[in-house]
């Protein structure tokens, strides 16, 4: 076929030289992002546990440990003259009883202690004294029979209630919700797609196109992103909603430490599937490394209840960084520059899993 | 038209490739000229897609040399990705986009091409393209494949087993796509170990085995070399009555006779002297005829006459 044939029949192919003007929608990289952004929505799964997964936890775990208004211990009493005493006192539910099934209610944890009259007006109380409910419970009770029989207090008395909002469990629950959220979202969502695109020979085909590499890895971060202001926004927005937790620090510094925290744990992801063949590997790396932070790290309780030798090794956690942020920028308004020391360890693992990441990554 | 018109679009020299325990490509030589349509047939493990992966750049080959286009992947690799057009084995797109989604994110790589409406259209997926990929036939998938190689409107087009796993008219539907783009003077190199398909579509073709090429030329001119034109199979004789199969050779224009699975195969020039010749044989020998199909002499019958092995032995 001479020269002249062929570029006549080029010519007459009419879609080879269509003009197109040039839009930003046909970048790669806006595609790129686009398609992961696609695929994570069209994923119901996904959708569960970043969004309402957690939602679910705080709200349940809210509920479990409310702060009801005034602790009412209830407590069994074997004598009616006694009941009588005791329900002077509005602390104390009192539940009148024989012995026998007091003792048993007691044994079980239903009554916090047990009131027994004793020869010659005297009153016994049973109750465990490591329990913290019983030992209050013993004090209350025996105030309230002491009025009862006319004691008169020598000094006066008055309470001040200090019901702040910060300092009750969910306040410290959702901010340790959110950096769970933060990690587990971008580790699974990252470690998964890579994996399952290496697996089906997909990171393949798209090496084998003209495809700028940088920008296939970019797109991952950049579309964590674009969900993070969803996944950020919608934990946040209900604790505040329905558990009035606080944000006291500043929205644009809580914003910063999201995304500073959101792409470290994606360089994290992205350096546990830079190797993985398979799923299940690739989800048992993740496990291997997401698990001592969900202990440690301080996600449902203090981390400081670990001995004082593990102290320093929990504090370099990326998780712990992050929860203590999120934790001090929330409840107690801490600004960044506060908290310079865990967004440099922040900072830190970002660079180092990224670093890593680039060295170690295969296409195929 | 820049003079590689007149040039070869693929030169292959002395290339190797060996994986740990086993040499994939052992000193290839090969040359695709632009414009045609060049088959590389083998068998699986023949080293035919570890081939193809070099020239596409995804391999590195340890020893040799490629040049596509007239350019070498060392210095030229961004240039020359956009102008292939690639088709893998086996990839699997994402199931989760949609047919107009996943071509126009391969549209997005390439600086020229058609719209991603027009390839669709080219492909034959307009009814398709707002599918999702996982709701594709296999024959559809492929065709999107073949869309997702077409959309960056490319110079050579590399098929690995395009038409691998799909019912024959699914097959039918992809060889005319390919026929249309042949048309258009673009180059395409193909690897195909269905004989029909390398013969349909292929205006050369390189026979591979155990990583080298055995047998290089046009489907008919390989045909016409190695053997006869027409294959004569039968069976004959019982446990009383055993054939003399060395009486067969000398039958007049029998080229080869090979015993195979209890039949014979006869290589014959012509079938209408070699036929009653054979049935002559037979009754001087007083041995019945159980079984006879003739066929023209195919690709395969070249593999078996070099090999003496089958090109899809499992």
């Amino acid at each position: 076929m001479s020269d002249q044939t062929i570029s006549d029949v080029r010519a007459g192919m009419a879609e080879r030289n269509s003009p197109r003007a040039p839009s930003l929608a046909d970048h790669p990289l806006v595609q790129l992002t686009l398609v992961r952004f696609l695929e994570f929505v069209r994923e119901p799964e996904a959708l569960f546990w970043v969004f309402v997964f957690p939602l679910l936890l705080a709200a349940g775990l809210g509920i479990a440990f409310r702060n009801r208004p005034a602790e009412v211990l209830k407590i069994a009493v074997a004598a009616p003259e006694l009941a009588q005493s005791l329900r002077q006192e509005k602390l104390l539910d009192v539940q009148q009883m024989n012995v026998e099934a007091a003792q048993e209610a007691l044994r079980t944890g239903k009554v916090a202690l047990l009131a027994v009259p004793g020869p010659g007006g005297t009153v016994e109380y049973r109750y465990d004294d490591t329990n913290p409910e019983g030992r209050a419970a013993r004090l209350l009770a025996d105030r309230a029979i002491q009025k009862a029989a006319g004691r008169v207090d020598p000094v006066a008395t008055s309470d001040v209630w200090m019901r702040e909002p910060g300092s009750r469990y969910i306040d410290f629950l959702i901010p340790g919700l959110l950096g769970m959220n933060l990690m587990g979202s971008a580790i699974w969502s990252m470690g998964f797609a890579i994996v399952d695109a290496r697996r089906k020979k997909l990171l393949k085909r798209l090496v084998a196109s003209p495809m700028p590499r940088p920008y296939y890895l970019l797109s991952f971060l950049l579309s964590r992103i674009l969900l993070l202001v969803a996944e950020v926004g919608v934990l946040v927005g209900f604790g505040a909603l329905f558990f009035h937790v606080p944000v006291r620090g500043s929205l644009a510094d809580l914003a910063v430490l999201c995304v500073l925290s959101s792409l470290s744990f994606a360089a994290l992801g992205l350096l546990l599937a830079s190797r993985a063949r398979t799923i299940e590997a690739a989800s048992g790396l993740m496990n291997i490394v997401m698990m001592p932070m969900w202990i440690a790290s301080g996600v449902f309780f203090s981390s400081q209840k670990f001995p004082d030798g593990m102290q320093p090794f929990i504090k370099v956690l990326p998780l712990t960084a992050v929860i203590d942020a999120l934790r001090a920028n929330m409840l107690q308004g801490a600004n960044l520059a506060q908290l310079a020391p865990q967004a440099g360890i922040i900072l830190f693992w970002l660079v180092i899993c990224f670093a890593l990441a680039l060295k170690l990554f295969r296409w195929r | 038209m820049p003079q590689i018109a007149s040039q070869s679009a693929l030169l292959v020299r002395q290339l190797r490739k060996a994986y740990k325990d086993v040499v994939a490509v052992d000193g290839l030589d090969l040359e695709v000229r632009t414009g045609e349509c060049f088959g590389l047939l083998g068998p699986n493990g023949a080293g035919k897609t570890t081939t193809v992966e070099i020239c596409e750049g995804l391999t590195a080959p340890d020893s040799g040399e490629v040049e596509v286009l007239g350019r070498r992947w060392s210095s030229d690799a961004a240039q020359l990705r956009q102008r292939l057009g690639i088709q893998l084995q086996d990839t699997q797109l994402s199931e989760k986009l949609t047919v107009r989604e996943t071509v126009r994110l391969f549209r997005s790589f390439f600086r020229q091409g058609a719209e991603a409406s027009a390839v669709i259209a080219r492909v034959q997926l307009e009814e398709k393209q707002n599918s999702r990929v996982g709701d594709l036939s296999g024959g559809q998938k492929q065709r999107l494949a073949l869309a997702c190689a077409l959309v960056g409107d490319p110079d050579f087009l590399f098929l690995d087993e395009p038409t691998t796993g799909l019912d024959p008219q699914a097959r039918r539907q992809l060889w005319e796509l390919i026929e249309k783009f042949k048309e258009s003077g673009r180059t395409i190199l193909l690897t195909t170990h269905y004989m029909d398909e390398a013969e349909h579509l292929c205006d050369r073709v390189a026979i591979m085995d155990h990583g080298k090429v055995i047998a290089l030329g046009t489907p008919r001119a390989l045909i016409a070399s190695t053997c006869a034109e027409h294959m004569v199979e039968f069976t004959a004789g019982t446990v009383s009555h055993t054939l003399d199969v060395a009486a067969l050779r000398r039958i007049d224009g029998v080229r080869e006779v090979r015993p195979e699975n209890g039949a014979v195969v006869l290589q014959v020039a012509e079938l209408h002297t070699a036929v009653p010749a054979l049935l002559a044989e037979l009754t001087r020998q007083n041995v019945p005829l159980t079984e006879l199909r003739t066929h023209s002499a195919t690709l395969e019958d070249v593999f078996v006459t070099l090999t003496g092995r089958h090109l899809r032995d499992e």
